[in-house]
């Protein structure tokens, strides 16, 4: 352990670039599920329509849904023999990349941010609507007070989005393939780093992983916090 | 004679099978101040949220300031501003005092003049605690905000839905005071919904008896109160149970 912390300590370089490349893979990821989640969340929490029931089951099934079997699926998307392998697209990424990372942990972390975005719009209050409407608010504006109100478990949603990429290992491991210096990440690396005997560097892995993800909780309860006041 | 502000044509309003409204015919007029009294079920409330465009008739057609509402003819939003409501449970956003009152100006866009916020804010009483979080307000502080927010706003109508029920009487005496003003002062129509006789005597220059979602009898309020013609009226005037 002293050592462990030792290596944090001194910066030492791969470390870092392991950090650096997991907090750009996991934001990354987590920017693009909360700019769908959120609306997606908030539309489904708000209104009532015919296929809402299948499509909530769907949210709450994702919710649950076992990262390394959503590896498998974006794997066999963007394999040579893939769906997607003959579409050139910025928004297609290759296999064994960063950007094949970002499209795993998106689909992960999309129903986390949808699904407790919508239990809190369920949540608010229904007198909200009508009070909102009568000082003349239009259906968007009663959308979006709606959010606001809600927005202590628009927080969660960010953050149960945040902790369910970060600290997952199947997907990023069968999409980025755990290439030293290029798809390694917090989670692979102290997969490999336990398997190679060289629990230091796990162990300083596994600090930091779990400081970021008490940091990601610290910084929720004190905007909670601010919330309530 | 004053121009009517709302008319009201073959009003029904049903929920499933259920009427819950029917009104023939209903003049509103500018300025006034109209009661709706009536047992709890009568379809006050509901004749309210129809009167604020929150919902709309089953049939039949509102006319408002001349232009008209109905199930496939929504009212134009600025027109549909210059109504608002207090209901009789506050609901507050969860911002400042300050921030709720200032939240229907935000909405129309317009830019928010402090001073329109402290003005109102002062009016019911509640300046000191503009910077408060609105949660943490007491019920009649509550329903004062409430107040100061639709106030802010210049509603060319104010409709009240038993605004100071479970209030005090100090707070009952102070909303009743700014209301009545509003209406002499600034020609604010309103129409209040109450259980309680005296407060629709005390601010009513008209009142409405209603029952089992229709108009029983509308008069003027010392024909109302003094020498009702409608049996009903008469029993729910005196305070007895009418079903």
């Amino acid at each position: 352990m002293a050592q462990a912390i030792e290596l944090i300590a001194a910066g030492d370089p791969v470390l870092l670039a392991i950090v650096a490349l997991s907090l750009r893979v996991s934001g990354a990821a987590l920017l693009v599920s909360t700019l769908l989640g959120i609306p997606v969340g908030a539309f489904l929490g708000l209104s009532r329509f015919a296929g809402r029931p299948f499509l909530v089951t769907l949210i709450y099934t994702g919710m649950g849904f076992p990262p390394v079997v959503v590896g498998l699926f974006v794997y066999l998307l963007l394999s040579r023999s893939g769906p997607l392998a003959q579409v050139e697209s910025v928004l297609i990424p290759a296999l064994f990349t960063p950007g094949a990372m970002v499209l795993a942990q998106s689909i992960i972390a999309f129903p986390l941010v949808a699904g407790f975005t919508m239990s809190a719009v369920m949540g608010v209050d229904p007198q909200l609507a009508l009070q909102v409407q009568a000082l003349g608010a239009t259906r968007w504006q009663t959308a979006l007070t709606t959010l606001v109100e809600a927005r202590s478990g628009v927080l969660v949603s960010v953050i149960a989005g945040f902790g369910g990429v970060i600290s997952e290992v199947g997907a990023v491991m069968l999409v980025g393939g755990n290439i030293d210096g290029k798809t390694r990440v917090l989670t692979t690396a102290i997969v490999l780093e336990t398997r190679k005997g060289n629990f230091d560097l796990a162990i300083a892995l596994g600090v930091i992983l779990l400081a970021l993800t008490f940091l990601a909780n610290g910084i929720m309860l004190r905007l909670q916090g601010q919330d309530a006041h | 004679m004053t121009e009517p502000l709302y008319r009201l044509e073959g009003i029904t309003k049903d929920y499933g099978e259920r009427q819950i409204l029917q009104i023939d015919s209903l003049t509103i007029r500018r300025r006034e101040a109209l009661a709706l009294v009536g047992p709890s079920g009568a379809g006050k409330s509901t004749l309210l949220r129809l009167l604020n465009f929150l919902e709309t008739p089953t049939n039949g057609r509102i006319q408002f300031q001349g232009v008209s509402f109905s199930a496939d003819q929504p009212l134009p939003l600025p027109l549909r501003r210059r109504v608002t409501t207090v209901f009789q449970r506050p609901f507050l956003l969860n911002r400042s005092v300050s921030a709720n009152v200032r939240y229907g100006l935000r909405l129309r866009g317009r830019r928010v003049e402090t001073q329109a916020v402290e003005a109102a804010l002062e009016q019911v009483g509640l300046l000191a605690l503009a910077y408060q979080p609105a949660r943490t307000l007491s019920g009649g502080e509550a329903q004062r905000v409430a107040l100061a927010r639709a106030l802010v706003i210049q509603p060319d109508v104010l409709l009240l839905d038993e605004p100071t029920a479970n209030l005090d009487p100090q707070n009952v005496a102070l909303i009743e005071n700014i209301v009545a003003t509003l209406n002499e002062r600034r020609g604010t129509t309103l129409i209040l919904v109450t259980h309680n006789i005296f407060q629709a005597r005390r601010l009513a220059g008209r009142a409405a008896f209603m029952l089992d979602g229709r108009i029983v009898e509308l008069s003027d309020s010392a024909a109302f109160f003094n020498n009702p013609r409608d049996p009903r009226t008469a029993a729910f005037v005196r305070g007895e149970m009418v079903y």
